[in-house]
């Protein structure tokens, strides 16, 4: 859901949207084809907005925020219900920002989002701040450094009888068990002999942190 | 609770809002001018002609058309204004978001419904003056004086907009604009001396029109265009002013129950 000006042209939004800051039209004209090359929209300013795809349209409002050169920039969501091409040509945008050394708000439910973008962090739950800090120093602060996902049929089991042995913290969510450890071997040795038992390796990171902090169970 | 009801406060950008809906305007014009503009001048021309042949001398000395040109000035007006205000500010304040767009940007809500009060009016003036030309080029227009009924429709447009942002404000869904349109704005046209003087109503109903702000711009716009000064006009004029004054005042007060949280 976007709130552009689908009677409007590409050029037209951004033009509308600058009087509201009381720009002048000579100025917003001026900035305009390097808003659009921002957006990936050169040569399209006089398309209907009715001819874009939603991630056009999500560059159009990221640049149309853009249109009175902001220093703090707040965003909610930006790359929610975007498929992956389009998502990370928002990251690539939103570092540009930063490079150029605008601050950028964002609130997002992307851990990897937030890993990427983030230099610090905080993690609400019911409208409180329960954590801050970097990204590596969340997870280095309030996780262990190596998660072993099991899945498969008998995954609950083998967790009751050598998953808490052998991790320092089991969880169950589904079908799927969620071992954390400092060190992997052990596990990976005592998985590698069992056929009916698919796991994966990987170190923690953000969600680990996030689930860890806020539970599992659904929030509706 | 009471910030809702706290006096408004502008700024010029609200001039950005009315800006906005003019261009918007403009991309569409013709579709709208046929609805605003050539559907009230049907039933004019037809009724004016048609109905007036079979009742010439019912309207003590002018004919039925000149009497129903001075009407259909005013119910245009209030119609236009109505629908302005109404169906287009429903769709720019909760489908297309328009309104939390500009609000992002560094205006308040208190511009933004006087934009769309002002807008609503603006239209509403293209409508109703475009009735007056018409009434002017068939000579239904007595004098001079019929200008002075460009600011009537203005005082009119500005109430009838402030009315429909009321209802906008407390708006569901486009359906609830039903209510509206039947329950208040059918029966105040037929009340008003639109069509025909509304002192053939029972005494009851009659008095009750003086409430109406229709019947006031009615009873300016009628004397106005068949070249008399209108009885009583100061009072009418204020009549359509506190509707436009504190028409706006609740408006503003529900939307920004509605909208700020």
């Amino acid at each position: 859901m976007d709130n552009l000006d689908p009677d409007f042209t590409i050029r037209e939004n951004l033009q509308v949207y600058g009087r509201y800051f009381d720009l002048s039209a000579a100025e917003v004209n001026a900035r305009i084809p390097a808003l659009l090359e921002f957006a990936g929209l050169a040569n399209r300013g006089d398309d209907n907005l009715r001819a874009l795809s939603g991630g056009m349209k999500r560059r159009l409002t990221l640049a149309r925020a853009l249109i009175n050169d902001p220093d703090l920039i707040f965003l909610d969501e930006p790359t929610t219900g975007l498929d992956p091409q389009a998502r990370h040509l928002i990251w690539q945008r939103l570092r540009q920002l930063l490079a150029q050394g605008k601050t950028i708000f964002l609130t997002t439910h992307f851990m990897d989002e937030a890993e990427r973008l983030c230099s610090r962090l905080a993690v609400m739950d019911h409208g409180r701040m329960i954590a801050s800090g970097t990204p590596r120093e969340l997870v280095e602060r309030h996780i262990e450094p190596q998660v072993v996902e099991v899945f498969g049929d008998g995954a609950g089991a083998w967790a009751k009888e050598q998953g808490t042995r052998l991790a320092e913290r089991c969880e169950t969510a589904g079908e799927t068990v969620f071992c954390y450890v400092h060190d992997a071997a052990a596990l990976i040795d005592d998985l590698a002999a069992r056929s009916e038992l698919r796991y994966v390796h990987r170190p923690a990171n953000l969600e680990d942190v996030f689930l860890r902090l806020t539970g599992r169970d659904l929030r509706d | 609770m009471t910030r809702h009801w706290s006096l408004p406060s502008f700024s010029l950008r609200c001039l950005h809002v009315w800006r906005r809906n003019l261009l918007v305007w403009k991309k569409l014009a013709l579709a709208s001018m046929i609805g605003n503009l050539a559907d009230p001048m049907l039933y004019m021309l037809g009724f004016g002609y048609g109905l007036g042949r079979m009742m010439p001398d019912a309207f003590g000395g002018t004919t039925y058309i000149a009497f129903l040109a001075a009407g259909t000035v005013c119910s245009s007006t209030m119609m236009s204004a109505s629908f302005e205000a109404m169906y287009s500010g429903f769709s720019r304040m909760h489908v297309q978001k328009t309104w939390e767009a500009i609000m992002n940007a560094p205006l308040d809500l208190d511009d933004v419904v006087l934009g769309e009060a002002v807008w609503a009016a603006s239209k509403s003036l293209l409508s109703g003056l475009a009735v007056l030309l018409v009434a002017a080029a068939l000579g239904l227009c007595a004098s001079s004086l019929a200008l002075w009924v460009i600011p009537v429709i203005l005082i009119t447009g500005l109430a009838f907009g402030s009315l429909g942002l009321i209802v906008t404000a407390l708006s569901p869904s486009y359906d609830f604009f039903v209510y509206y349109m039947t329950l208040a704005i059918t029966p105040m046209m037929l009340m008003s001396g639109v069509f025909f003087p509304a002192d053939q109503l029972p005494p009851a109903v009659h008095l009750a029109t003086a409430l109406l702000p229709l019947s006031h711009a009615v009873d300016l716009v009628r004397p106005l265009m068949s070249g008399q000064v209108p009885a009583q006009w100061a009072l009418h004029l204020c009549v359509l002013a506190a509707y436009a004054i504190i028409g706006f005042y609740l408006a503003l007060a529900l939307t920004r129950r509605r909208l700020l949280k």
